[in-house]
């Protein structure tokens, strides 16, 4: 039952850190970018590719994919979001999948669809409380969480640079009009999402080993789940829909089906934007006639 | 041709066009000037014009972003193909079985669709199409763990295993959970599917026109003044939805009795993008477009097989490449004086 619990936490952070990416590049540029996960794959391939091809230790490979993807981020806003800053958002959505599809067929090209056997980054023993094992994985996943969410408030809430974030967010002209540089904030938003998405890569798959071009494309949809659960554009709430997501998968998978884990998560998150359509920490919108 | 409206001859020259459609591939195949690939593809590309344009009843018309739409394909497919499966004694004419499963599809997808529906509706946007993702995730979900079997006391269900269906020897089963459904009697033709899209083009194109076609466009444009004006929002919402479904019902069927085999997980979430894709690049609301950008984009993979292992990425790049054109009015104003002078140039030397 506990150790149910702190698998569930665990994965659950995995996605809140997902999640995070999703919900701020939401809550800035009111886009749905669904390459997200797949920037979880490239990081995973990236960390990978320093550790077992040229053997670095866990640290610097972290810092080595969590670069990359920044980067990589960045790129992808550049060149494929920013000319579409007043398109409809429908338009923004087709060019994110079409940047989901380069990017898996990118990987495939370079990595092979063959699934490689991803290093343990965590060498760490397994802590045993009584008679329940932790996996020292399912405690670095958390402690890790806990760590980016701190500093992630800390950062949006104390420096300018946050500050700038929260504004644009809230409404773009006004932000504009105090002399706020919106595309360099967006851009911004962009590289944390996706440093953070490589942090999760590099914990996803030292949880579950396996490490493909598709990897990233289901974690990131329920990480969308989890953001839209929470109420998205808001940073507790991606946290807190993560990490619910995650004890109800975990605890579906161990007392319902394990094959219809899936849709109990999904059954859930509709129940919840039934009772509450914005989500558990959701703001609702007055509507303006 | 002065006596019929803009949108009559617009509606006309869509039928024309599936028709011209129909007579060259016709014409091609029966002369084996067509490849084998392209043969095989025929029947697909009908399923995705029909999912396109039903789509575009959800996304254009109505104005409601739904990710799901491959979950209704599959519970017609599946459907229909226990439907022709369980049929096969009983209806020995294959049109006539293939034109059951086609009805019967639609119907259970429809039903499927007053139950998505209902709750769906009253979320908007973002969160709208949150939803219907997530349903069409549980449809597939579910799929891939039922099991349905045949026996001489009828159909058994099951969600565990095969074993749990209690067949009497001399059943056989049907559906076998992430397997999917084997041994399928290919019933579809290019002929049905292409009266099928015929039905499903008359139908759209009038009811756009019609009184509740015209309630949608209103609540599409400004949901509160219309819910002012006295039109039931959610009636005439799930109204779309529905009709929207039974058609990707049908076009489900149609595509799965066209294969061997299928799997649930055939009817993705990537297939439901992929259809929104073809909506979108048609651009929405125009059924038109819709029509071209499925057949395009369907055969698209196929002709880019001479660059094998990169056909995926160029794909991509071109869905990329088509959004940023689209949407850039410098590159738009660009194209479109191209293409008048090149109007002008044929139409000189044609005089």
């Amino acid at each position: 039952m506990l150790s149910y619990l702190i698998n569930g936490i665990s994965l659950g952070s995995v996605y809140a850190i997902i999640a995070l990416g999703y919900t701020m590049v939401y809550g800035i540029a009111k886009m749905l970018n669904f390459a997200h996960g797949d920037v979880i794959m490239i990081g995973g391939y990236m960390a990978f590719c320093s550790t077992s091809y040229l053997g670095w230790p866990v640290i610097p490979s972290v810092l080595f994919a969590m670069t990359v993807c920044t980067m990589l981020g960045i790129l992808i806003e550049r060149l494929a979001y920013k000319p579409l800053r007043d398109a409809s958002s429908l338009a923004v959505l087709i060019t994110a999948i079409g940047v989901s599809y380069f990017l898996q067929n990118m990987a495939l090209l370079i990595w092979s669809s063959n699934p490689k056997a991803f290093p343990n980054m965590v060498n760490l023993p397994n802590v045993v409380i009584g008679d329940i094992q932790i996996s020292s994985v399912a405690i670095v996943t958390i402690i890790a969480c806990i760590v980016i969410m701190i500093i992630l408030t800390l950062f949006t809430t104390r420096t300018k640079l946050g500050k700038a974030m929260r504004a644009v967010s809230e409404d773009k002209g006004a932000a504009q009009l105090m002399g706020i540089n919106v595309n360099a904030t967006i851009s911004m938003t962009f590289a944390i999402g996706s440093g953070l998405a490589a942090i999760a890569g590099v914990l996803l798959c030292t949880a579950y080993p396996t490490l493909m071009p598709t990897t990233g494309a289901m974690p990131g949809i329920k990480a969308f789940t989890a953001a839209v659960f929470g109420g998205i554009g808001s940073i507790p709430g991606a946290m807190l829909g993560g990490i619910l997501l995650g004890i109800i998968e975990i605890f579906g998978k161990a007392y319902i089906s394990t094959q219809l884990s899936d849709a109990i998560v999904f059954a859930v998150l509709i129940i919840v934007l039934i009772v509450k359509p914005t989500g558990l920490l959701g703001k609702k919108m007055a509507e303006k006639v | 041709m002065k006596r019929f409206s803009k949108q009559t001859r617009s509606a006309f020259i869509n039928y024309g066009i599936i028709i011209i459609f129909f007579i060259v591939f016709q014409t091609l195949s029966a002369t084996g000037s067509l490849g084998s690939s392209l043969k095989g593809q025929l029947i697909p590309i009908c399923a995705y014009i029909i999912m396109a344009l039903s789509l575009n009843l959800v996304v254009g018309i109505s104005g409601e972003l739904s990710l799901g739409h491959a979950g209704f394909m599959s519970v017609g497919a599946f459907t229909g193909v226990v439907v022709a499966n369980s049929l096969s004694g009983t209806v020995t004419n294959g049109t006539l079985r293939l034109i059951l499963a086609l009805i019967i599809g639609a119907f259970v997808a429809a039903i499927a669709g007053i139950v998505i529906g209902i709750p769906v509706l009253r979320l908007r946007g973002d969160y709208l199409a949150i939803v219907t993702l997530a349903f069409g995730e549980i449809i597939k979900n579910v799929l891939n763990c039922l099991y349905v079997g045949l026996d001489d006391k009828g159909l058994h269900f099951s969600l565990k295993d095969e074993p749990s269906l209690h067949l009497n020897p001399g059943g056989r089963t049907i559906l076998s959970g992430p397997m999917g459904a084997l041994g399928i009697t290919k019933l579809s033709t290019f002929f049905i599917g292409i009266v099928l899209i015929l039905l499903v083009l008359f139908y759209i194109q009038n009811f756009v026109n019609s009184r509740p076609g015209r309630a949608i466009a209103a609540i599409r444009d400004n949901r509160i003044a219309a819910e002012a004006c006295g039109i039931p929002v959610t009636k005439y919402k799930l109204m779309a939805f529905v009709t929207s479904a039974a058609m990707a019902g049908s076009a489900g069927a149609l595509y799965a009795l066209n294969y061997s085999t299928v799997v649930p997980k055939k009817f993705d979430f990537n297939t439901s993008i992929l259809i929104l894709v073809f909506v979108v690049l048609g651009g929405i609301g125009n059924l038109r477009g819709s029509i071209i950008a499925a057949a395009l984009l369907t055969v698209l993979p196929e002709l880019l097989r001479q660059f094998q292992d990169y056909r995926m990425l160029v794909y991509a790049i071109v869905l990329i490449l088509v959004m940023l054109i689209t949407n850039n009015e410098k590159a738009m104003v660009f194209i479109r004086s191209r293409i008048k002078k090149l109007y002008k140039l044929t139409r000189k030397e044609g005089v």
